[in-house]
């Protein structure tokens, strides 16, 4: 297969050979379980459990509100002892709503396991959709963006190709590389399933050159009747591979639009760990409760990948991998080049935790003070969006967020390339995530002030508009008050209306005396609303 | 347990601005060499003063701006100014003539318009222009290669000479220095005669003046150790030596004895220097692919048409500093495609955005 290349990315060392030199450890229940209602990318989800209530395994805990949402299970049974905000990993280092279970150690499914369905490939595909949104499964490469949007494409969209994201191009992480080892199957069978959805013609599985077990494994096992749907790719490992859009443009040549989707050009890709996800949802009928977290760095002892339920303690984890060495100072969720680093080890495993590492001082020392930018453009040399980092730098420095957006901010990928080459130690990402949240921010801030604009000259109109209606009517009256009078023929035609009418007033007191008051149906107007809620349910389409 | 938060990456960074100058310097030392052979110990004096001048004022400059002094100086950025300051003037020249050079450079040319990094002009090549319009006589002291017969000054005598501005005992100036291989292509053509009778002299080598060529050799090593350790990228030194070699070229077709070969022009004077180290200078330089192929093109044609029509014969710090000038809107004009989009700007494919 012609592979293609995307500008700049890094060649950097392979650090998985510690975490790959024994099995996936399955690990226990902890003691204490803090589930985060918010794992994924999307709109928050509700906790549907109380404090008190016993919840067994697989049990809805978290119910998703919106679309782009996933909802989030119990994933061991136990009592909800607590719900409340809780420190969770996210960069900004603020606490979130979770759920905090206490196992009673019997890790009862109750009725909350959904039945198992072998027979899928005679599903409805509707079905089979919903059954992957009620088992909560996002993207398990980092992003956690809910799996069943993606295989829910816009109606006239037709995917052809599906990519699978065996490309784990940050150094450390190896969570894929053993997955791909051990379970090749379910991997294959999540494809199967997915392919069956989209109704794909083609899979292109990539796989990094500097995972050779992983190759084999999947070489080895590759039903043959897929052989002619699955094609396996071994791509140079070159960060950032394993970024979407340059993975696809590793394996195609083509650009994924600036702004749109893998799906404009008739792709989706997923990582590996997604489709064991999906095949254990719909095969067995198990949610997603747990995910292969690779537990590494020389602030470990004996660096491994473990499989952790979600909401586990990271310190229990690093626990599993021996504990931390001696002078450990830095511990980030995540790779190297992409992760962040947390203050703390109490925060849970969540969805998107596919990599700890643990350094210490001499493997990540401080860089020393930030120098000025000596515009060497090593950072435009290394950007795999082919962007200007330094002009990006400068307008987000200068708060030019007119000229930013016009440079391609909101193409950045925050790889990370640029501020890894810039001699000047400038934390180059930082100033685009300050930029984009800046102009978020303001976008908001514009969209309310929009609305309250408009009420306001609603209102304003709807005044007008009465008053006016008013005054014509008054005109109206008037002028037919002179045309009478000037015509003196139809006084008495008047007097008979009038008398006419008396009656009338008459006859409708006498009525509204004896208690019946039901007054005629009086022409009520109704006035339009328009609603601007443009959120659909796709999948009820 | 608690940790340190920091940003990513977590992981030791590639390079530093101190780094990157010490591999400028460490280049610089072949050809700084090669023209001590060549020019005597003014050459190692003049460097000396220069840095020394340069990290005086930097010091100076970044304690009056409140900033940290050491940390600063560990950019190395000031000694490299001080460095190439000193190759481009005559290694004879007094040591006042550095001094204001470098206070030049220093003070007006980088911290005035806000230190390193926010300099739009080569803080080196500013020195070097204000010195050479206001000393004319100092900055033509060249002296004669060492190859050539007459015998050249020691260490003491160089030193001597540096600091008084005179020359030791009774020696005459006619006596150790010699009109630079431009300076006598350009003397010659104003004279009337062709560039085959110039280059006949007993000062010229095979490209230009003896000497000139071998420094010109050393820095050109120097140069590609930078591009080969990618500090610097090829576009610029590129389009330097094909912007002054395609025009040169052009000319010397027409009509071989009013203009000197293309060879002569790039080994002579500094270009290659100023290509490899000068017109590199990522601070004032242009920072896209296409822009630095067109900034180098730029000072290239502008050394030619300079050294041929201007008034002055070694016309690269003109011409970097017209250049320079440029260099924003090269940015701006020729800025990259954007990946998933169309050189225009819009998105790609579809044109959804």
């Amino acid at each position: 297969m012609q592979l293609h290349r995307f500008h700049g990315g890094l060649k950097l060392a392979d650090e998985t050979d510690a975490s790959t030199a024994e099995p996936v450890l399955v690990m226990g229940v902890p003691a204490k379980l803090t589930v985060p209602l918010g794992q994924h990318i999307g709109e928050a989800t509700e906790a549907c459990v109380q404090v008190g209530d016993h919840v067994t395994k697989g049990q809805r805990i978290g119910q998703s509100k919106g679309y782009i949402a996933a909802h989030v299970h119990a994933p061991t049974s136990g009592k909800v002892v607590d719900i409340d905000l809780y420190p969770v990993p996210h960069p900004s280092g603020l606490d979130a709503p979770c759920v905090v279970i206490e196992p009673d150690g019997h890790d009862d499914w109750g009725d909350a396991r959904m039945e198992p369905w072998l027979d899928w490939d005679t599903r409805d595909l509707r079905a089979l959709r919903q059954r992957l949104r009620a088992g909560g499964i996002v993207g398990l490469g980092g992003a956690a963006f809910p799996t069943a949007v993606k295989l829910n494409p816009r109606a006239g969209q037709r995917i052809h190709t599906l990519v699978v994201n065996g490309a784990e191009c940050e150094p450390y992480i190896s969570a894929d590389d053993m997955l791909l080892r051990t379970a090749p199957e379910a991997v294959f069978e999540g494809i199967r399933i997915t392919a069956r959805l989209l109704g794909v013609e083609r899979v292109l599985f990539a796989v990094e050159d500097n995972m050779p077990e992983a190759m084999r494994s999947l070489t080895e096992t590759l039903p043959p009747e897929l052989r002619d749907l699955i094609e396996l790719v071994s791509v140079p490992s070159i960060y950032p591979t394993g970024g979407e859009r340059q993975l696809i443009k590793v394996l195609t040549g083509q650009e994924v639009p600036s702004g749109g989707l893998p799906a404009d050009l008739g792709m989706v890709c997923h990582n590996p760990g997604t489709f064991k996800a999906i095949c254990d949802t719909v095969i067995q009928g198990r949610p997603l409760l747990s995910r292969i977290v690779t537990v590494t760095g020389p602030g470990v002892k004996h660096p491994r990948n473990v499989e952790a339920l979600l909401g586990t303690p990271f310190a229990d984890v690093i626990e599993a991998a021996g504990g931390y060495a001696e002078g450990v100072d830095r511990l980030v969720m995540g790779g190297p080049m992409m992760g962040f680093a947390v203050h703390d080890d109490s925060i849970p495993v969540i969805k998107a935790t596919n990599c700890l590492l643990a350094t210490r001082p001499q493997d990540t020392p401080d860089p020393g003070p930030v120098m000025p930018c000596i515009r060497c453009a090593e950072c435009a040399a290394v950007c795999p969006a082919q962007l200007l980092p330094q002009q990006l730098y400068w307008q987000a420095k200068a708060k030019d967020f007119d000229a930013i957006q016009d440079y391609g901010l909101f193409d950045c990928i925050e790889c990370g390339c640029c501020a890894y080459v810039c001699p000047s130690n400038i934390p180059l990402v930082q100033y685009y995530r300050y930029a984009k949240n800046e102009i978020w921010a303001r976008e908001k801030e514009r969209h309310k002030s929009d609305i309250a604009r408009e009420r306001y000259e609603f209102r304003q109109e709807r005044i007008e508009r009465e008053e006016r209606e008013k005054a014509e009517r008054l005109a109206k009256k008037k002028a037919a008050l002179k045309n009478k009078e000037a015509d003196g023929d139809k006084q008495a035609a008047i007097q008979a209306a009038l008398e006419r009418a008396q009656k009338k007033k008459a006859a409708r007191a006498e009525e509204s005396a004896k208690g019946s008051d039901q007054a005629p149906g009086s022409e009520t107007t109704r006035e339009e609303t328009s609603t601007t809620n443009d959120t659909r349910d796709r999948d009820d389409r | 347990m608690r940790f340190r938060t920091q940003s990513s990456p977590h992981v030791i960074p590639a390079h530093s601005v101190g780094g990157v100058m010490q591999q400028v310097l460490m280049a610089l030392v072949p050809g700084t060499l090669a023209m001590t052979w060549f020019f005597g110990w003014g050459v190692l004096v003049n460097v000396l003063l220069g840095v020394l001048f340069a990290v005086a004022f930097e010091a100076a400059m970044v304690a009056a701006r409140k900033r940290p002094v050491m940390a600063t100086l560990a950019d190395n950025s000031a000694i490299v100014t001080g460095w190439l300051f000193a190759l481009a003037i005559p290694p004879l020249a007094p040591f006042w003539v550095t001094l204001i050079g470098i206070a030049f450079a220093i003070i007006v040319a980088k911290h005035l318009y806000g230190g390193l990094g926010y300099n739009p002009f080569n803080p080196a090549m500013v020195g070097y222009v204000v010195v050479l319009v206001s000393f004319p006589r100092e900055m033509a002291l060249w002296p004669a290669p060492s190859t050539l017969p007459e015998s050249p000054l020691t260490l003491l005598q160089t030193l001597q000479t540096v600091l008084t501005g005179s020359l030791p005992g009774a020696q005459a100036w006619d006596a150790v220095t010699r009109a630079t291989p431009l300076d006598a292509m350009r003397e010659g053509l104003v004279s009337g005669r062709t560039v085959g009778e110039i280059t006949a002299s007993p000062l010229f080598g095979s490209f230009t003046e003896t000497g000139w060529e071998w420094v010109g050799n050393f820095f050109l090593l120097g140069g590609l150790y930078l591009l080969f350790r990618r500090i610097i990228h090829w576009h610029i030194p590129v389009a330097v030596i094909l912007g002054v070699a395609i025009p040169a070229g052009f000319f010397w077709l027409l009509d071989p004895d009013s203009f000197a070969s293309p060879a002569f022009h790039v080994f002579s004077g500094a270009v290659i220097i100023g290509a490899f180290f000068i017109a590199t200078d990522p601070v004032s330089a242009s920072t896209t692919p296409l822009g630095r192929i067109l900034y180098g093109a730029g000072i290239g044609v502008l050394i030619f048409v300079i050294r041929t029509w201007g008034g002055y014969p070694d016309a690269v710090a003109f011409a970097v500093l017209l250049m320079n000038m440029v260099a924003p809107t090269l940015d701006h004009l020729t800025r990259p495609r954007i990946f998933g989009r169309t050189r225009g700007g819009p998105p790609s494919g579809d044109g959804r955005a």
